[in-house]
């Protein structure tokens, strides 16, 4: 029903105006071009969730009849869903981009874990120091990243290029002004630019784009029956055997779904029957609580978002 | 996540249908520091519902702990949302934020009203549609107010609400209302014609006139705001304009596949059309439109598309492909307003990179011909920009671009001025008109004065005049020095004995007239050097005092940097490098300073310098630090 007549009709549509997922499709393409051919050494930061996967598609669109001209890149902090992994090797593979993998070898080393260390450190540890070694190793100088301005009150205030400093450092006060279409990639030696090309896209508007593109996202967004044990106050998945056996004992099967992905002891499930996109996206639009509300990490300190991007968090 | 609508519960794919085929409107709101920008946000975002429940608790508490309105909710802590702006109470960088309803979908820029972050306010206003500007009932129209709406008008922004704003603590007065909208208005006929203006009185805070009419103003029949927002036409202009399109990147996925990617900044484009790619001025067919998914029939102003050529038409990034019937105008000299953005003054003969399109080019300042001034938008004499001032300036490139004027096109009139050293995006420009075309070539006379000179090699002139006895270690500090400035990309050039006595002064000896002479030409030619823009470094022993005053009254004020190389004679016959005291000491040389011809030490040197506490490198570095720290190497 979605297929290639439905696109070419929407495009005939726009010609007299395009729709705000026309304009907000042409937008991102249009960054995306601009960080390829500026760029030295640019990286697709690939998350494996539903935000990640409509960028992925964006930037398939973006170059078509050529294969995007960077590599992906996963910091795989170890505690993601298996379904993801699966997913993420598959995905590389059907579109021919290279994958790069990057974990925190020292953080394995040292036991660093969820469970063990608490959300905050293992995030620290394996994420944002995970991802400052990888874009020190492989020298990026610009990182997609599939953030959106409504995701959070710090995001809402951030640049499409977002500067970094040699450090990682984000300065959230001296922002460099981002007049019209025109960006500023210009950098020093060292410094990095994070890019964000769907930053003026909604949750909705993410959910309308998958549903009119027909974009294939992890099953973890949709509901299924899944093992869950009540931590820390989310309701998480038994993924594997590393929840610690007296929690894992607790576990009882429910109608369950997922509205971000990350670590799967760090992600919320929420009860649901919503098996469709158009019932996720009814869902969602009849929902009282805002999508990072599952997040644990967003909720351990005030301001926290805007700290942690200082200290390089993506 | 939105307003609430029925069709959301009932049928999800009506409503989905209908929502996806809402049109956009992005809006930004600006005016003077706290006149009620964020809280009106806050206000909409509420009122449409776009709150989840959690975010409310999380307002709540935080209105307690940081609000400035005591107990009750404080509606610009949901758009303030860095850790500053909530300690300040002030807007500092844009926020932008996404609310929907039943009509049309809308992306707001909150900017602020502070006037030392004008600049963010122009980065919210440059890809806004409209503008709402606040005025504080009780202060009406500020400076700041004019400022953002010259600003607003000159960026292209063609609808704009006078939203009077705080209503309620001017008791809803129809009279206060009436005059600052008559105030505004009179302003406003100095602005860019064909603005539509409507004035709505409001309150934020109490939400008066913001969704619906409020009782509060019976006076006042025009509409709310939200009903203004949803139905005011926002036409494209752009895709009635002639077809333009920045070439962003060659796509050449194999040998057979030769397109051009770039987002289509105006007019329509089918196969078989005729385009001309500027500026190289070649004509070729349009073969495909390439999307992914399928060609297209014909595409217009704001989608991203691939282009073929029928025949094989170098092209590269940056190159703008225009429909060929009527082209865009090529010229590598133009006039220009500008806004400036940096704490660094924009200064004529400085070189910055300019950013149009997907081309970047080095342009240099020919001249500023006026500043402007906000209050009236006038014209007032300037001989810099500083941060947030708004002028006029002519700019030569090196290499010709294609472009419009900013006013007739704003997708291929505006650009950005980058800072070459640091990187930082300094200005935005948007094109009158061109001064000349490209064809006929040949820069515009500009004066090439002394300090145009020094501007090209961006650098303040200098005169170092190193004195000090023989030996005392001029040369070696100077030749230090010289090698750091070269580092730094300064240019530079050493007079020392080597170079002058030899030539120029072959014919001088050693008598105090000669000496005299020999002091009297070193600094003539010393001065030359200044007024070509170099640093010069002079080393001689210029042994008097009466000479070296000489010298410094011929240089212009503040260049001349008297260099005191304070070696003890003991130490400098102890060091004997060229063997000339043990020489003069047996009588071989006459009239050797420091033996039989005296040495003046200077009594208030710029810099003197200990050679027996440390290194040549040292001391090169000591002159530097003195020069960094007035200056110097700012330009
Ligand atoms: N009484 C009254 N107070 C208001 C109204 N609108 C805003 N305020 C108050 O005015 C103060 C400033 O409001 P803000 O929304 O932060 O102003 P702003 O224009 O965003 O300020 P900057 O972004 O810093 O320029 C706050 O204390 C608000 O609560 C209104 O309609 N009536
Ligand atoms: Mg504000």
């Amino acid at each position: 029903m979605w297929g290639t007549t439905q696109i070419k009709q929407n495009w005939a549509n726009s010609l007299t105006s395009q729709t705000h997922l026309d304009r907000l499709e042409a937008e991102s393409i249009h960054i995306m071009r601009e960080v390829a051919a500026e760029a030295e050494n640019p990286v697709m930061l690939y998350s494996v969730g539903k935000d990640s996967a409509v960028m992925l598609h964006l930037a398939m669109k973006a170059f078509y009849p050529s294969i995007p001209p960077f590599p992906l890149m996963h910091v795989d902090t170890t505690w993601k869903f298996r379904e993801m992994i699966e997913f993420r090797d598959r995905k590389a593979a059907e579109i021919g981009m290279d994958l790069i993998v990057h974990t925190n070898q020292e953080g394995i080393d040292d036991g660093v874990g969820p469970f063990t260390h608490g959300s905050a450190v293992h995030t620290d540890v394996m994420k944002t120091q995970a991802l400052k070694q990888a874009l020190d190793k492989y020298k990026f100088d610009v990182a997609f990243g599939g953030a959106r301005r409504d995701e959070e009150k710090s995001r809402a205030k951030e640049r499409v290029f977002s500067f970094r400093t040699a450090e990682h450092r984000w300065d959230p006060k001296n922002q460099r002004p981002e007049l019209w279409n025109l960006y500023n990639a210009r950098i020093h030696k060292g410094e990095s630019i994070r890019c964000f090309p769907i930053s003026n896209w909604t949750e909705l508007d993410i959910w309308q784009y998958i549903r009119r593109e027909q974009i294939e996202i992890v099953p973890l967004y949709y509901a299924a029956k899944r093992p869950v044990v009540e931590w820390e106050g989310s309701q998480i998945m038994l993924d594997d055997d590393r929840v610690p056996p007296e929690l894992a004992k607790t576990a009882v099967e429910k109608y369950v779904r997922f509205r971000t992905l990350g670590c799967y002891p760090l992600t919320g499930a929420v009860e649901s029957t919503a098996d469709t996109l158009e019932d996720i996206i009814q869902e969602m639009l009849l929902t009282t609580s805002s999508e990072r509300q599952g997040r644990t990490i967003d909720r351990d300190q005030a301001a926290s978002m805007e700290k942690k991007k200082q200290e390089g968090y993506f | 996540m939105s307003h609430i609508d029925s069709l959301i519960a009932e049928d999800i794919t009506a409503y989905l249908e209908a929502h996806e085929n809402k049109s956009l409107l992005r809006f930004i709101t600006c005016g003077s520091v706290d006149d009620g920008k964020s809280t009106l946000i806050g206000r909409l975002l509420y009122d449409s519902k776009m709150i989840f429940e959690d975010q409310l608790d999380a307002l709540e508490r935080d209105s307690k702990k940081q609000g400035t309105q005591g107990e009750n909710i404080d509606f610009a802590l949901l758009v303030d949302g860095l850790a500053a702006e909530r300690e300040q109470g002030i807007t500092i960088d844009v926020a932008y934020r996404f609310f929907s309803t039943d009509k049309r979908k809308f992306i707001v820029a909150d900017t602020p009203g502070h006037e030392q972050y004008t600049r963010n306010m122009a980065t919210g206003a440059s890809t806004a549609d409209l503008a709402i500007l606040l005025i504080d009932a009780r202060k009406g129209v500020l400076t700041q107010t004019r400022r953002h709406s010259f600003i607003a008008s000159s960026l292209g922004i063609r609808k704009l609400v006078l939203a009077i704003n705080k209503m309620d603590l001017v008791d809803y007065d129809e009279a206060v209302f009436k005059k600052i909208e008559r105030d505004f208005l009179e302003f406003a006929e100095e602005l860019s014609a064909g603005i539509e203006i409507q004035a709505i009185p409001m309150s934020a805070l109490e939400g008066s006139n913001i969704t619906g009419a409020s009782d509060k103003t019976p006076w006042y029949n025009g509409p709310s705001l939200m009903e203004y927002l949803e139905t005011v036409p926002v036409d494209d202009a752009r895709i009635s304009a002639p077809f333009r399109m920045p070439v962003q990147w060659v796509n050449r996925p194999n040998l057979d596949f030769r397109g051009f990617s770039g987002q289509i900044a105006s007019g329509t484009i089918k196969p078989g059309d005729r385009v001309k790619t500027l500026p190289s001025a070649k004509e070729t067919t349009i073969e495909r439109v390439v999307v992914h998914g399928g060609d297209l029939d014909e595409a217009v102003a704001g989608q991203s598309v691939t282009l073929t050529f029928a025949d094989e038409v170098d092209t590269s990034r940056g190159d703008v492909i225009c429909i060929a019937s009527d082209p865009a105008e090529v010229a590598d000299q133009f006039q220009a307003r500008v806004l400036w953005m940096a704490d660094k003054d924009m200064l004529p003969g400085r070189r910055y990179l300019l950013k149009i399109g997907a081309k970047t080019v080095t342009a240099t300042v020919l001249d500023l011909k006026f500043g402007i001034d906000v209050n009236t938008i006038q014209d007032k004499p300037a001989k810099t920009l500083g941060l947030n001032d708004f002028g006029v300036i002519t700019l030569g490139l090196d290499q010709p671009i294609a472009f419009d004027p900013y006013d007739i096109n704003r997708e291929t009139g505006g650009f950005i001025l980058i800072d070459r050293m640091t990187n930082n995006t300094v200005g935005l420009g948007l094109i009158d008109f061109a001064l000349r075309r490209a064809g006929n070539i040949h820069w515009q006379a500009l004066d090439v004065d002394r300090e145009a000179l020094a501007k090209q090699k961006e650098q303040k002139p200098a005169v170092l005049w190193f004195t000090g006895l023989s030996g005392s270690g001029k040369s070696t500090i100077a030749n230090a020095l010289q090698q750091k400035l070269f580092g730094l990309g300064k240019h530079t050039f050493v007079l020392d004995g080597d170079n002058v006595r030899h030539g120029l002064n072959r014919d001088l000896g050693f008598t105090d007239v000669d000496r005299v002479e020999n002091i009297r030409r070193v600094s003539n030619v010393a001065k030359l050097m200044s007024d070509a823009g170099l640093i010069t470094l002079v080393s001689f022993i210029s042994p008097f005092r009466s000479e070296r005053r000489m010298a410094r009254n011929m240089m212009v004020d503040g260049e001349f940097v008297e260099v005191f190389v304070d070696t003890p004679l003991e130490v400098a016959e102890q060091r004997d490098v060229k063997g000339l005291y043990k020489r003069a000491r047996a009588g071989e040389i006459k009239n050797f300073t420091g033996l039989d011809s005296p040495y003046e030490a200077p009594e208030d040197p710029e810099i003197q310098i200990n050679t027996v506490e440390m290194t040549a490198e040292e001391a090169a570095d000591q002159i530097l630090n003195w020069m960094r720290e007035r200056g110097w190497f700012e330009a």
